[in-house]
């Protein structure tokens, strides 16, 4: 099906409005929706998933330093192409095995990357050392700091200036 | 068959209507997934890695103190009626449920329910922790789950990451693996024909709408699930109140759509409402979509006060308990489609009655 709007390219987006009542449906290439700025409107993507499973195919859309596809999460030999068959993670390792392409992924689903709810606290003793375990006062500044690097990067001011009053406190 | 007077409330303590709006929002839901960190997901995990986080659940389960008076039910055991009958309540999800199929008895899949408070064990995530409220009651909801959470979190190893938050199977799960979601009725802008604006809204402001058994289940009886689509990059307050104000705003519309309603067509709303009662309390067969249409209706009768005398926990009742699992475990033998008609218009009939009876 061609694009409604310039009846070039094919139409990749179908767009359903209601307007008093009444259904129109629209169907419009990428450059065109851009243009109207349809893909933008929810602020969210509507299907990221999808999107983003697609990129993985392309060259060079993942970082340099990432893996590949049929690259193997070293704790549970999960790929991103299983990824890409299941839509689910194999374990919590592989957060750090994919971690480009899931902050990538998480930006385009949540509009963020960076956890700012409740932070995982558990008892000293029962914590393994594990990714996300047990803490330390030395170890909590260098995680806070890491994450006020990460705020800047994402100019995310709010959560800087947050992250740079508890690292004053513990200072 | 599973004795279910062993639950406390039966899980279905929200069905009193005691919460606030319980005419409009029936019931208010809060889940938080987390998983054991050191143990692959459940898409990947053996059997024994799945009892083991079990083993792990139960033994910090059984020391909390919230788990008193509470009941476990291991999903493997129970024959397949009582896995749809949970899931009818909503105490197990639908996956829960398939997966002591899928995996041939040894999911290691298990519920534990206590007063308001469910914890689903090897589900997606190896745990979803869940709460159910009465009416419109995200904070009070979301109070009772932070506790169960700090329990066995700070019992379990959680699988949690610096930036990315609470490390979930699914990545639309995490950060703060919280899904809340209300369950709410709006007759009246299905019937002004307001529903698909609001709906569309919904979506651009982030939220995400289901029908009446969540994700993937079809909308009857005017019964929409409203709940937040992202988990990340907002705290959970956040999530709750942006969530909390669309659903006052989304129950200010319906109101305003049902005061249109009998302002402008009076007679018809009316007569639509008792017809709905009418064919509850005499029909003889009633599918399960036609009674979630005709409860709908009354249920819209209650609210605008044009059906006296009928309380909003009996037409909560009727929703659960006309379902096809309920009405088999009332009639031990596993009825035909037909037989299940004529049960639930029977089962209705007498409810509607027993209510009327009390009331004259």
């Amino acid at each position: 099906m061609l694009c409604d709007n310039c009846g070039e390219r094919e139409a990749a987006i179908h767009l359903t409005q209601i307007v008093d009542n009444a259904v129109t449906t629209m169907h419009l290439c990428e450059q065109c929706a851009a243009a109207k700025g349809v893909e933008t409107g929810a602020g969210v993507a509507k299907f990221p998933l999808g999107d983003f499973l697609a990129s993985l195919g392309k060259p060079g859309s993942a970082q340099a330093a990432e893996p590949g596809a049929d690259a193997a999460c070293p704790a549970c030999g999960a790929t991103l192409q299983d990824f890409r068959q299941t839509g689910r993670l194999g374990c919590a390792q592989c957060y750090t095995t994919f971690e480009g392409h899931l902050r990538d992924l998480l930006r385009r689903l949540h509009g963020s990357s960076q956890h700012v709810g409740e932070r995982y606290a558990p008892a000293a003793a029962s914590a393994g050392p594990g990714p996300g375990g047990a803490a330390g006062p030395a170890r909590a500044v260098g995680e806070l700091k890491e994450q006020l690097r990460r705020a800047i990067e994402a100019e995310n001011f709010e959560l800087a200036a947050e992250l740079r009053d508890r690292l004053k406190v513990l200072e | 068959m599973i004795d279910l007077k062993l639950i406390p409330d039966g899980g279905l303590g929200w069905l009193d209507a005691s919460g606030p709006m319980s005419n409009i929002v029936l019931s208010t839901r809060v889940r938080l997934a987390r998983n054991l960190a050191g143990m692959p997901f459940n898409g990947r995990s053996s059997e024994p890695e799945r009892r083991r986080v079990l083993d792990e659940v139960d033994r910090v389960w059984q020391r909390s103190p919230l788990a008193r008076g509470g009941v476990r039910f291991l999903v493997d055991e129970l024959e397949p009626g009582d896995r749809v009958l949970l899931h009818e309540r909503h105490l197990i999800s639908k996956e829960l449920a398939a997966a002591a199929v899928e995996r041939n008895g040894d999911s290691h899949g298990a519920v534990y329910l206590a007063g308001s408070l469910g914890l689903m064990v090897n589900e997606e995530d190896h745990l979803r922790l869940q709460v159910f409220h009465s009416g419109f009651a995200l904070s009070q909801a979301y109070a009772d789950l932070e506790r169960l959470d700090r329990d066995l979190g700070s019992a379990l190893p959680v699988a949690f990451h610096q930036e990315f938050g609470y490390l979930t199977a699914c990545p639309t799960n995490a950060g703060t693996g919280l899904r809340a979601s209300v369950l709410i009725h709006l007759p009246g802008l299905v019937l002004t024909k307001e529903i698909a604006k609001v709906l569309q809204g919904l979506t651009q402001v982030g939220l995400t709408f289901r029908g009446l058994y969540g994700e993937g289940s079809e909308v009857v009886g005017n019964f929409f699930q409203l709940s937040n689509q992202t988990t990340l990059g907002k705290t959970e307050d956040e999530l709750l109140d942006h969530l909390g104000k669309i659903v006052r705003q989304v129950v200010t519309y319906e109101e305003q759509a049902r005061q249109v309603l009998l302002r402008d067509a009076p007679t018809i709303i009316e007569d639509k409402v008792w017809r709905a009662y009418a064919l509850l309390r005499y029909a003889r067969s009633l599918s399960f979509e036609e009674t979630m249409n005709l409860l709908s209706g009354v249920r819209l009768g209650v609210g605008l006060k044009l059906i006296p005398k009928l309380s909003v926990y009996t037409l909560n009742k009727l929703l659960i308990y006309t379902q096809p699992a309920h009405l088999a475990a009332l009639d031990v033998r596993a009825p035909q489609d037909s037989e299940l008609r004529a049960a639930r218009a029977s089962y209705v009939r007498t409810i509607l009655e027993e209510e009327a009876a009390r009331a004259a």
